[in-house]
């Protein structure tokens, strides 16, 4: 039977079965559900509301950085800043309306704040032409010294005249889910819907693929670099005005050391740190897993101190899962 | 009336003068091959006529009027299209992404519209059939052999219906059977009225299909004729330099 160049053209490579096996994020996704048999087992504590509550919620924060995180990583670049974005961002917010101001106004200059972070480590990486490693690095430093300068290294737990309004909006809960929950859900929607629906996001792989090729046909490479670090800083500031609500409290020391944990949630969901892919489903397993197994190393009466070298050999073996990958793919 | 005119183009790199007051003419459905040694200055020249980058000096004429392209896009609007050397591709996406990159398809009205995945797999599809390519739309570039690639970066021209064609080395990297496709597809461009610039090493590849040459060595230019007045032998000697002028 012979072939004709047509049908050949319109064969499919992968059946959706095969294409669904070959993704990373359905194996970790996998993961995670057979942890949480086995814990639900293993232990009577794991399967209870309140801890589920709590897993879901905790998970929450990590999820909605490592949304604006993937975008970042699908370009091949890093953002170290977020964990202080996110602590600056708190303490502006909760500055502002200690002051006096509306909720309103506190978020908008929490929102400001974000791209205006973003913005700087944009245009730094983008059209100064530095390294996104050393230029994160750096507002890791400025950011959380910035947010120590607004609060004079206070604890800021009085939010003024929408002080109820604040704590409603990270603490409450909607039908029966955490408000930080929704949220998570409709901007991991919006991620991946920008990512796989627009020109923008075709662009931000093309920049991960092939910088070179993406600026030789066209591709307005240096604004949309600068729009992904404004994305991560966005996401940031929105999880630090969340997460104030939540706690009702601000430290500076809120958010110190999440950037870590962020890139191990995006990393594990399957982007890949050299650029090119990444999904935003994958960023919200990813750091599901994480909550999920530091949870239990808890209920399982694992020291606490042992959480950095899970969360580190995370990264490092999913990166090497990666590496044989690329190997096996040649 | 020439398609291109370029006069007196030169360009620096900071203290290094990459072109030096370079002029050349292109036809319509006319095939130029520019010829040189490595550095002579064939890509740098072809960038500034894609638009990659701005000359120093000099002027570009299309259709007779002059143009300044300060991106790639604005060469696209004036008709003009290039094949790169390195095909420019992106590997972790779709053949059909890669065709479409930087002007993909959309449905849906102004800021809001979607990416038309369909339209987009539909068109490429149908410029594989037209270069008679086993290329897949929907396949990632990265499990593609050298002449399926080759099959994209050229089919990333036929998106539109480009004036002028430029091919930075095609036939380079891949095998005698594609190279004779290659070929004959560039005949095919100017069977149907497209003026094709071919930048290239392999001497039998130009002789076969171009109408005029022209030889740059060392950012100028040293001879610009008709293939039919000129052999192999005397190009080689133009671009190592063994004959200074011609």
């Amino acid at each position: 039977m012979s072939v004709s160049l047509e049908d050949t053209i319109k064969a499919q490579t992968h059946s959706p079965l095969s294409w669904l096996l070959s993704r990373q994020t359905f194996w970790v996704f996998i993961a995670a559900i057979v942890a949480c048999a086995a814990l639900s087992i293993a232990t009577d504590t794991f399967a209870t509301p309140n801890n589920l509550f709590n897993v879901t919620r905790n998970f929450t924060f990590t999820a909605i950085i490592a949304l604006g995180m993937t975008v970042v990583i699908i370009t091949g670049g890093i953002d170290l800043s977020v964990g202080s974005t996110l602590v600056l961002c708190s303490m502006i917010l909760a500055v502002v309306m200690h002051a006096g101001f509306s909720i309103y106004i506190g978020a908008a200059a929490a929102i400001l704040t974000a791209i205006a972070v973003g913005a700087v480590n944009g245009v730094l990486i983008a059209y100064v032409g530095m390294p996104p490693f050393v230029v994160t690095l750096g507002m890791l430093s400025i950011a959380r010294s910035l947010a120590m300068v607004a609060s004079n290294n206070t604890v800021v737990f009085q939010f003024g005249p929408d002080h109820d309004k604040l704590l409603a909006l990270g603490g409450g809960a909607t039908f029966g889910i955490a408000n930080p929950v929704i949220y998570m859900i409709v901007l991991a929607l919006i991620t991946g819907f920008i990512l796989r629906w627009t020109r923008f996001g075709r662009h931000v792989f093309a920049i991960g693929g092939n910088e070179q090729a993406a600026t030789l046909t066209g591709v307005p490479v240096k604004r949309i670099k600068v729009m992904v670090y404004v994305i991560s800083a966005l996401s940031a500031g929105i999880c630090g005005i969340i997460e104030t609500g939540w706690l009702g409290a601000v430290t500076t020391n809120l958010g110190s050391g999440m950037e870590l944990q962020v890139i191990a949630a995006t990393v594990i969901g399957g982007a890949n740190l050299a650029g090119g892919s990444g999904t935003a489903f994958g960023a919200l397993i990813g750091a599901a897993l994480i909550e999920i197994i530091r949870n239990s190393l808890g209920l399982l009466g694992v020291s606490a101190f042992w959480q950095g070298t899970f969360i580190g050999s995370f990264i490092i073996i999913a990166v090497l899962f990666e590496r044989i990958r690329a190997a096996t793919e040649r | 009336m020439a398609v291109l005119e370029l006069s007196g183009i030169s360009k620096n790199f900071g203290a290094i003068q990459a072109l030096d007051d370079v002029s050349l003419s292109l036809g319509e459905a006319e095939v130029v091959g520019l010829m040189g040694d490595n550095g002579a200055g064939k890509s740098t020249l072809v960038k500034i006529i894609a638009g990659n980058f701005r000359p120093s000096h000099g002027t570009i004429m299309i259709d007779g009027r002059e143009v300044h392209f300060n991106r790639p896009i604005e060469a696209r609007q004036h008709g003009v299209e290039i094949v790169y050397q390195d095909l420019a591709l992106c590997d972790n996406l779709t053949a059909a992404a890669n065709v479409f990159l930087g002007r993909e398809a959309r449905k849906g009205i102004g800021p809001f519209g979607v990416l038309d995945y369909a339209a987009m797999y539909r068109r490429a599809g149908e410029i594989f059939a037209e270069l008679k390519s086993e290329t897949r739309p929907r396949d990632l570039v990265k499990q593609m052999s050298g002449g399926q690639r080759q099959a994209v970066a050229i089919a990333r021209t036929r998106l539109s219906d480009p004036k002028i064609v430029l091919m930075d080395e095609p036939t380079a990297a891949i095998s005698v059977r594609q190279v004779a496709e290659v070929l004959n597809l560039i005949r095919r461009l100017r069977d149907t009225g497209h003026s094709v610039i071919l930048i290239s090493h392999r001497m039998p590849d130009v002789f076969a299909v171009a109408d005029r040459i022209a030889v740059l060595r060392r950012g100028k230019k040293v001879a610009e004729k008709k293939i039919a007045d000129s052999s192999p032998e005397e190009v080689t000697g133009l671009i190592t330099g063994a004959i200074a002028a011609a």
